[in-house]
């Protein structure tokens, strides 16, 4: 199989000795950095931590429901097993997941900048996630919370008696790190571009996780506003929320949806900006339709604010805003399609290969766009009323986010890892595990859209006996799933000491990182570079390498 | 200003590396851009925060709108518009404040801080009595609320007593004093974190710091404390001023 992948002479090669990982030593000079490479380490070390505890969460739940009986756990076990599950997967790993590793890592050193605009905010905010991180395994350790992630009202506010208020300040806190990490992109991406860098001169990884900003930095207060809200109905008794008191628990709904609706699109976007990436290296073309995919970012973030009560439809909004609120969901798929469209474009007549990272975006691709499809069946208000609150609306948000952005995850991880390490991750494993993971991911999640269709509902522990051979299925998918995600893991860390040296630009890639050491220099760049070339321009690649050879010669 | 402004300009191009310069920046005019962007931004994300309050007022003052009227009138006009008018002196202090670091008078500076943080505890100050007033009445929501002085209201001192209220319009005021304690409960907390700045600005004002033209700092959090205060121009007649004639 042809391939891309161009290293340094392995015989001669060395990792640099003076590089932002030895460029100081100690515990000390990791916990109080402001190097923004080194706060995406320890965000990656962290997330990764609280990926795998969702993870045994989720494997507890598919365990679970092997059988239709409630027999592994009793039901408000379980129903404290899938609440944790959902918050730490979406506030723990999935909201920070490519923004604080790989676009910490990477924004800065994309613009030519030597850091983000504020690097002591950029470590507090690893502060405030390891806090609200703290406090979910605290509040899960001391009893759990049981209310499902949605914390929906009167049962988090009257009904439930366990953790919601730590849970609650657990997320409260997250938030402000999520904040912080979306405050400090869109500054740095307005005020540190280098000269010559204009803005259709970034690569599509910064217009991806600017739109994604503006949805953190827009939406996540407003969810901390309604936390504050549901405390205080808990502990003081206000009536905000309290039907009781003339309060209006839809009202919950609209606040809590108003960020938790964007907070997908915070989830996905980075993950698209990834696959843009992934897509133009491995088929030596420029993205086709620059322009159009960096406004499409854009106009999801700006739709993703007008869709929120679509998770509403049958919790007694009115029929006009259902109308409404059904015909601005369809508008979202628009600019989704935009950008698989332009990658599917990319692809024709692109000189193609299939290391690891393009299979995960490739992956990403069919299952992004079976996950985006089946939204609008949910977006459509008569199909809605059937598949809300099945197995239906499961298996859509897990193709999204686990087929969609996960897929990305592991695609930017492969794509970057040279340059975040200075090493090669094994090839041919790797790629066994991207095949894995695709295989494991359809059998897990696949059967549930039956499920859905079916009937079966969500978050309940025992089922009807017929719905059994699809669980089974999935649970054995899961297991396979499962080790998809452990094989990274294991060659990952193996890698970090026995990978082949990788030499600065493996992927023959044209972005500014890849045109500096690996891994960089604490200052990313000895002099701060002046942009001419366009982005994705691999002729001025070519002549780059040309140049350089006459050089030596 | 724009003179005060050059004359900096030409300092800072004197010496090559001011001390405060980070590494990251090409020049301190990248740096304070950078910084105050930044704090419009954060500014940005408190109106979102503060965004949900007002919108879930909206909605119930629309819906009860009688039980918000007569909450409304057991508030103390004479003490919100003297609050209003120590919050926007602050301001002005505030200003001062501002104007003093950037022209270099570092006494001014320090007594401009002294008079913001004076002014506002006076505000916080005169909401206590406020909040402690509510308590004494039972209007604080929550299991000793109870809405005896809507059904059976009392006249006192000079004024007039307001209508009796229906016992169902009357248990809606609840919701009013809800939002009452969320809405001013969260502008005092951005107050009490605005005091403790101002107390750590006054510390540095004291040993100088910001006498050698690094005072993004005091420009940004003017910036911060403005904010606030308009947050309570906005909440003064919401909550105070509803249908008074």
């Amino acid at each position: 199989m042809s391939t891309i992948l161009n290293l340094p002479d392995q015989a001669t090669a060395r990792v640099p000795k003076r590089n932002y990982l030895t460029n100081e030593n100690g515990i000390m000079s990791w916990l109080l950095t402001g190097d923004h490479k080194r706060i995406a380490i320890l965000y990656l070390i962290s997330i990764t931590f609280f990926f795998f505890i969702g993870g045994a969460l989720a494997g507890l739940i598919r365990l679970e429901l092997l059988t239709p009986q409630s027999d592994l756990m009793a039901s408000d076990t379980y129903n404290k097993i899938f609440t944790m599950h959902g918050v730490v997967m979406i506030f723990l790993f999935l909201v920070p997941s490519v923004p604080a590793t790989l676009g910490n890592f990477l924004i800065p050193i994309m613009i030519g900048a030597k850091d983000l605009a504020f690097p002591k905010i950029n470590l507090l905010s690893w502060y405030l996630y390891l806090a609200g991180g703290a406090l979910t395994l605290g509040a899960m350790i001391s009893g759990g919370v049981d209310t499902g992630w949605t914390f929906t009202t009167p049962m988090s506010t009257h009904f439930s008696n366990t953790n919601v208020i730590t849970t609650g300040l657990a997320i409260f806190i997250a938030g402000f790190s999520s904040i912080f990490t979306g405050l400090n992109f869109i500054v740095t991406l307005h005020r540190m571009r280098a000269p010559g860098m204009t803005w259709f001169k970034m690569p599509l990884f910064c217009w991806a996780h600017y739109a994604a900003s503006i949805l953190m930095v827009l939406g996540t207060p407003v969810l901390a506003i309604t936390i504050v809200l549901v405390a205080l109905e808990r502990t003081v008794g206000i009536g905000v929320f309290d039907p009781t008191k003339g309060g209006d628990p839809i009202l919950f709904q609209h606040l809590f949806w108003f960020y938790s609706h964007p907070a997908v699109y915070i989830m996905i976007l980075p993950g698209m900006g990834v696959i843009s990436e992934v897509i133009s290296t491995f088929s030596r073309k420029r993205v086709f339709g620059y322009t159009a995919v960096a406004f499409s970012s854009v106009a999801i973030a700006v739709f993703g604010f007008f869709v929120w009560a679509h998770h509403m439809f049958i919790m007694g909004v009115s029929n006009y805003a259902v109308l409404v609120f059904s015909l601005l969901t369809m508008l979202v798929a628009v600019p989704s399609a935009i950008k698989i469209f332009n990658w599917a474009f990319t692809l024709y007549k692109g000189s193609i290969t299939f290391e690891t990272p393009m299979l995960y975006a490739f992956g990403f691709m069919g299952l992004f766009t079976i996950g985006g499809l089946t939204g609008v069946f949910l977006g459509t208000a008569g199909t809605d009323i059937h598949l809300t609150e099945t197995y239906f609306i499961v298996a859509h948000f897990h193709f999204v986010m686990v087929g969609g952005m996960l897929m990305a995850f592991l695609s930017g991880i492969h794509f970057w890892w040279p340059k975040l390490t200075g090493r090669m991750y094994p090839e041919k494993i790797s790629q066994l595990a991207a095949v894995v993971t695709f295989i494991g991911f359809n059998f897990t999640f696949f059967p549930q859209f039956l499920l859905g269709m079916l009937g079966m509902p969500r978050r309940y522990a025992a089922y009807p006996q017929e719905f059994q051979v699809l669980n089974v299925f999935s649970t054995a998918g899961a297991t396979i799933l499962g080790v998809g995600y452990l094989l990274p893991m294991i060659y990952l860390v193996w890698s970090l000491k026995y990978g082949q040296i990788a030499g600065n630009n493996p992927w023959q890639a044209t972005g500014l990182e890849w045109q500096i050491q690996s891994p960089p220099l604490t200052e990313n760049f000895t002099t701060i570079p002046i942009v001419t070339q366009d982005v994705y321009d691999y002729e001025w690649l070519e002549r780059q390498k040309e140049h350089e050879v006459t050089h030596v010669g | 200003m724009s003179d005060s402004h050059a004359v900096a300009v030409a300092e800072h191009g004197a010496h090559e590396h001011p001390a405060h310069l980070r590494h990251h920046f090409v020049s301190l005019e990248q740096q304070d851009e950078t910084a105050s962007f930044g704090m419009w931004l954060f500014l940005l994300t408190e109106i979102m925060f503060f965004g949900g309050l007002f919108t879930a007022y909206l909605i119930y003052r629309n819906w009860y709108y009688p039980a918000f009227v007569s909450a409304s009138h057991t508030l103390s006009i004479t003490l919100g518009a003297i609050n209003t008018l120590v919050l926007i002196t602050s301001s002005f202090t505030m200003a001062m404040g501002v104007w003093c670091a950037e022209t270099k008078k570092q006494k001014g500076l320090i007594w401009s801080l002294i008079a913001t943080i004076v002014l506002g505890f006076a505000f916080l100050g005169i909401k206590t009595v406020e909040y402690k007033e509510k308590f004494e009445k039972h209007h604080v929501p929550g299991s000793s609320f109870s809405i005896q002085s809507f059904v059976h209201p009392v006249a006192e001192d000079g004024k007039a007593a307001d209508k009796a209220l229906p016992a169902d319009t009357a248990a809606r005021t609840e919701v009013y004093f809800s939002l009452y304690f969320a809405m001013t409960g969260m502008h005092a907390v951005h107050m009490i974190v605005g005091i403790g700045l101002l107390l750590m600005m006054l510390v540095q004002a004291i040993r100088g710091a910001y006498s050698h033209g690094n005072i993004a700092f005091v420009e940004n959090f003017g910036l911060y404390w403005h904010f606030v205060d308009l947050v309570w121009i906005f909440l003064f007649p919401l909550l105070y001023l509803i249908s008074r004639h």
